[in-house]
């Protein structure tokens, strides 16, 4: 029961993207992927969304190839959060969200509108339903697409064709860079929410660039470095000061703060202006 | 706003609506002519009432219905295959005309009349000009999106490029044609290039309107997954929506829809650019109230522009197709302008 890539390679133009990685990821927890700037995280995350198929390996979800399912039926198990949105046409905030539930068996139009509505409210948007999507900030539109992926898979699964087990369908939900347009709270709150969703049962991935995102909000956490896998396993124990060196390439220092368990990640830059 | 105004952005309103002023169009383009005919004959000569004077029943049976009915078939083809291409192509400036299909449509059947003879495709028939029409409009569909395409994705400005290309090709095209052509075919080139609601009659209407109808039933039923593939071909796919099967299935209706009008009327330019426009304008951009909403008001406007241009300079009937490039210019220049500067495309 869960969504896996495994021993995945992806190659273009003679240059490997991904080598030999596997990834999975189960119902219920937070799963943060790291690295540099073209370590292969979103290569690794379309894999994973069905957007890219591997040359050698295989992607399954729920035991099953990925590609297998209908594409309805992939729908309704897991959403994706792509990194940027280009919607230019003039639906509301609450019509995109209502885009979401395309796949979803409909229910009656006061329950959908329910739904939408309270999507929107826990991405923090509740007040912008009717704006004009095209109107809003960058950050605005980025929470309003939170909400439409999580509208996408708001209730656990009761088909007979999905479920394998007592206790409801899984759930998946892949996000790439979802703070990369959001202001230093509004990070934090995506990522809560992704988390409360998680403990609704859904597993949720996460592309990031803050390591401290990922410490605090991650259970486990998968790191990249030119395609392959160097640090994989819970987050505490794989997010070292030494990986996170070798990862970013530049000093860095874990410091303890006073009343919080967790160590915060620091970056010296080699050649700061501002260190004496 | 008033909320007599505003229940109108609702479906069911807005296409009730609608419909009444296709009707009303439809009536409008019964009435007026040469003959000034009132609503009792009307009736009468279409059989729901006392039967009129002969005369006056062969204008209405002969001449008016199949105009008026082209009026409405065309338009709403015109305006739905616009709205359709606008969502396949995630672009408020598709259009079959400026994109080129329906100058690639008429180059194929002006061919086919000026060379079919010689190439003994007289067989064909009634079906020559229709089928010619269709193969011409698939071809340039298939160019137009494939030159369009820029590291897999459309462009709208490429798009617009390629259209003015192939237009460019077909108009030159349709010349050199011209030139080679002799009397009636020579006639005939004049009404592709600019439209007339005059030249089919009920053989040509009974030919290729079910067939442009039959599009204009079906593409309506894809509205919900255009509205996905407004998110983006990647995002639609992530909701569940096939998006190859969709896109080949919505372009082969176009193709129908497309061919099949301007086999009937020739090329009429920008209904499917400004009826859509309007119609988002007043009630947004879903399809599943965009695409019907679209095909009535495509109806009555082209109805009424057909019954303006016999009517304003008569006897002169004015090219149709001159009417609504007249008014489409600058309708398109002022969305340009309205696009311009700002992310939003209405």
């Amino acid at each position: 029961m869960r969504l896996a890539a495994d021993q995945v390679e992806y190659t273009v133009d003679g240059r490997t993207l991904l080598d030999r990685v596997s990834l999975a990821l189960a119902p219920g927890e937070v799963h943060a992927v790291l690295g540099r700037n073209g370590a292969g995280k979103s290569t690794l995350l379309r894999l994973l969304a069905g957007d890219l198929q591997p040359q050698n390996g295989s992607v399954t979800l729920n035991g099953r190839a990925l590609m297998a399912w209908t594409p309805r039926a992939r729908a309704r198990m897991r959403a994706v959060l792509p990194q940027s949105e280009s919607l230019r046409f003039g639906f509301t905030a609450a019509q995109v969200v209502a885009l979401g539930r395309y796949a979803c068996p409909q229910h009656r139009p006061e329950t959908e509108r329910r739904i939408v509505g309270e999507a929107l409210q826990m991405a923090g948007v509740g007040e912008l339903a009717l704006r004009r999507y095209p109107s809003l900030s960058g950050g605005e539109r980025a929470r309003v697409q939170l909400a439409r992926v999580m509208a996408q898979i708001w209730e656990p699964l009761g088909d007979a064709d999905t479920v394998t087990d007592a206790g409801g369908g899984p759930r998946y939900l892949l996000l790439d860079e979802p703070t990369a347009s959001l202001d230093l709270a509004h990070q934090h709150g995506c990522l809560l929410q992704a988390r409360c969703f998680a403990a609704s049962g859904v597993g949720v991935l996460a592309v990031l660039h803050d390591p401290n995102l990922a410490l605090r909000y991650a259970d486990r956490v998968t790191v990249l470095e030119q395609g392959r896998v160097i640090g994989q396993g819970a987050t505490r124990e794989v997010l070292t000061r030494e990986l996170l060196e070798r990862t970013y390439g530049i000093a860095i220092e874990l410091v303890h703060t006073a009343g919080e368990a967790l160590p915060v990640v620091v970056a010296h830059p080699p050649t700061s202006h501002l260190s004496s | 706003m008033n909320p007599l105004l505003s229940s109108l952005r609702r479906p069911l309103p807005l296409c009730l609506l609608l419909g009444v002023l296709a009707l009303a169009a439809a009536v409008g383009g019964l009435a007026s002519g040469p003959l000034a005919i009132g609503g009792g004959d009307i009736l009468g000569a279409l059989g729901l009432g006392t039967p009129p004077d002969p005369t006056v029943s062969a204008t209405i049976l002969q001449l008016r219905l199949p105009r008026v009915l082209l009026g409405l078939i065309v338009g709403a083809a015109l305006a739905v295959s616009g709205a359709a291409m606008q969502g396949i192509f995630r672009n408020p400036l598709a259009d079959p005309g400026l994109v080129g299909v329906s100058s690639g449509a008429a180059l194929a059947a002006v061919a086919a009349i000026v060379l079919g003879a010689a190439l003994g495709l007289g067989a064909a028939g009634r079906w020559l000009l229709p089928l010619a029409s269709f193969g011409g409009a698939a071809i340039t569909t298939l160019l137009v999106s494939r030159l369009s395409r820029v590291d897999g994705a459309t462009q709208p400005a490429q798009m617009l490029l390629v259209g003015l290309a192939v237009n460019a090709v077909s108009g030159a095209g349709i010349g050199l044609l011209a030139n080679i052509a002799s009397g009636p075919a020579l006639r005939a080139l004049t009404f592709w290039m600019y439209g007339s609601l005059g030249r089919a009659g009920w053989p040509e209407i009974a030919v290729t309107a079910p067939v442009v109808l039959l599009a204009l039933l079906l593409i309506p039923l894809r509205g919900r997954e255009l509205n996905a593939l407004l998110l983006g071909e990647a995002e639609a796919a992530h909701m569940g929506v096939d998006v190859e099967r969709l896109k080949r299935w919505l372009v082969l209706l176009v193709l129908l829809a497309v061919g099949g009008a301007v086999a009937l009327t020739g090329i009429i330019a920008f209904i499917g650019l400004i009826v859509p426009q309007l119609i988002r304008l007043w009630a947004g951009p879903d399809h599943r109230l965009l695409l019907p909403a679209s095909a009535l008001l495509g109806g009555a406007l082209l109805t009424v522009a057909d019954t303006a241009a016999r009517t304003v300079a008569a006897p002169v009937e004015l090219p149709i197709g001159v009417l609504t490039a007249l008014i489409g210019g600058p309708f398109f220049i002022a969305l340009l302008l309205r696009l311009r500067g700002r992310g939003e495309t209405w």
